[in-house]
């Protein structure tokens, strides 16, 4: 029982730090990133 | 059977995860709304075929950008699928996991590494995805994804030889790095050859990551001492072997569930939160 509660705590630590990420403008940021060809990962950069 | 079933939703995932098929015909890349979802498995992002980003790609991103230095969300959604299944994603549901599965298989010799190799990650992890990539800035303020330039294979293998190959702009540009990207895809798949997924054991900073949630995760592997015979067989049969014996949720453990298949008193099961999927037992 006592793994679970530790479990569910930072299950919620995951989320919320999901959440700040969305609230402060992280997702934009990713979807810029991955929608233009990254050149390091090609070898160019 | 475990490991056919293993090998099909591994499939379904490379698959999935790479279906925008325009991407291999046209020499281009998914542009849509769901390259805003990280999945957390090494797939990259400039694939033609990648339909969502690579977690550790973004991360590095976002540390090498002039708006942050770190990405909550990304870290929050490798978290989260580290407390729910610990290293799961990489046993089923990663394609360059497959990759190296299937590798494994060619004959070739084999050998096993010395343990200390499986820490050379956490430095790959810390140093070139978090450090590098936010505090080694050039004059503008930008970092470097150290790991996608210098590391990853599967940025190789995934987007810069299809997209060399069907766009003559990207051939036409290529140089020294992608030369030196050659030649260690090759050294890590000539590896892959010879030691059971090299490339997670000592490289993968996502592996690193996750598993840090092994021995904490909802889902978790159990041992019942009482019917446990010691026989040594879940070691024999372990993916990433030799594992210390006799260690469950081992940070290593990829949950590939051969030991638990494979344990002839049964003494092993597989469960999510505590309860066994069979006897609904509770473990704690």
């Amino acid at each position: 029982m006592f793994h679970n509660s530790i479990r569910a705590a930072l299950l919620a630590a995951a989320v919320a730090s999901m959440t700040y990420g969305i609230y402060r403008g992280e997702v934009p940021e990713v979807l810029l990133k991955a929608i233009n060809l990254c050149l390091e990962c090609i070898g160019i950069g | 059977m475990v490991d056919l079933k293993r090998k099909l939703v591994q499939l379904i995932s490379a698959v999935t995860l790479n279906s925008y098929a325009g991407g291999f015909v046209q020499g281009t890349i998914y542009r849509g709304p769901l390259k805003q979802v990280c999945v957390p498995v090494l797939n990259c992002y400039s694939c033609p075929g990648a339909v969502t980003s690579c977690p550790i790609g973004s991360l590095q991103a976002l540390a090498s950008g002039v708006a942050f230095n770190f990405s909550f969300y990304v870290a929050g959604i490798i978290a989260m699928s580290g407390v729910l299944g610990g290293r799961f994603s990489c046993g089923w549901l990663c394609p360059f996991g497959l990759i190296q599965d299937l590798l494994y298989r060619i004959p070739f010799i084999k050998f096993c590494l010395p343990l200390w190799t499986r820490y050379v990650k956490y430095l790959v992890a810390g140093l070139f995805v978090l450090v590098l990539p936010a505090f080694a800035l050039d004059a503008f303020g930008l970092g470097t994804p150290y790991f996608c330039k210098w590391l990853c294979p599967a940025g190789t293998l995934e987007a810069a030889i299809p997209l060399a190959l069907l766009e003559p702009g990207i051939r036409g540009a290529l140089g020294a790095l992608f030369a030196w990207r050659l030649t260690w895809l090759f050294l890590i798949l000539l590896f892959c050859l010879a030691v059971r997924r090299a490339f997670c054991r000592v490289f993968c900073p996502l592996g690193a990551i996750l598993s840090l949630f092994n021995h904490i995760s909802f889902f978790t592997i159990s041992r019942n001492e009482q019917i446990c015979r010691h026989c040594g067989q879940c070691n024999e049969v372990c993916y990433l072997g030799p594992a210390p014996a006799p260690v469950v949720n081992h940070p290593e453990c990829i949950r590939c569930l051969k030991c638990v298949k494979s344990c002839p008193a049964g003494a092993l099961s597989w469960n999510f939160q505590g309860r066994n999927k069979e006897e609904g037992v509770f473990y704690g």
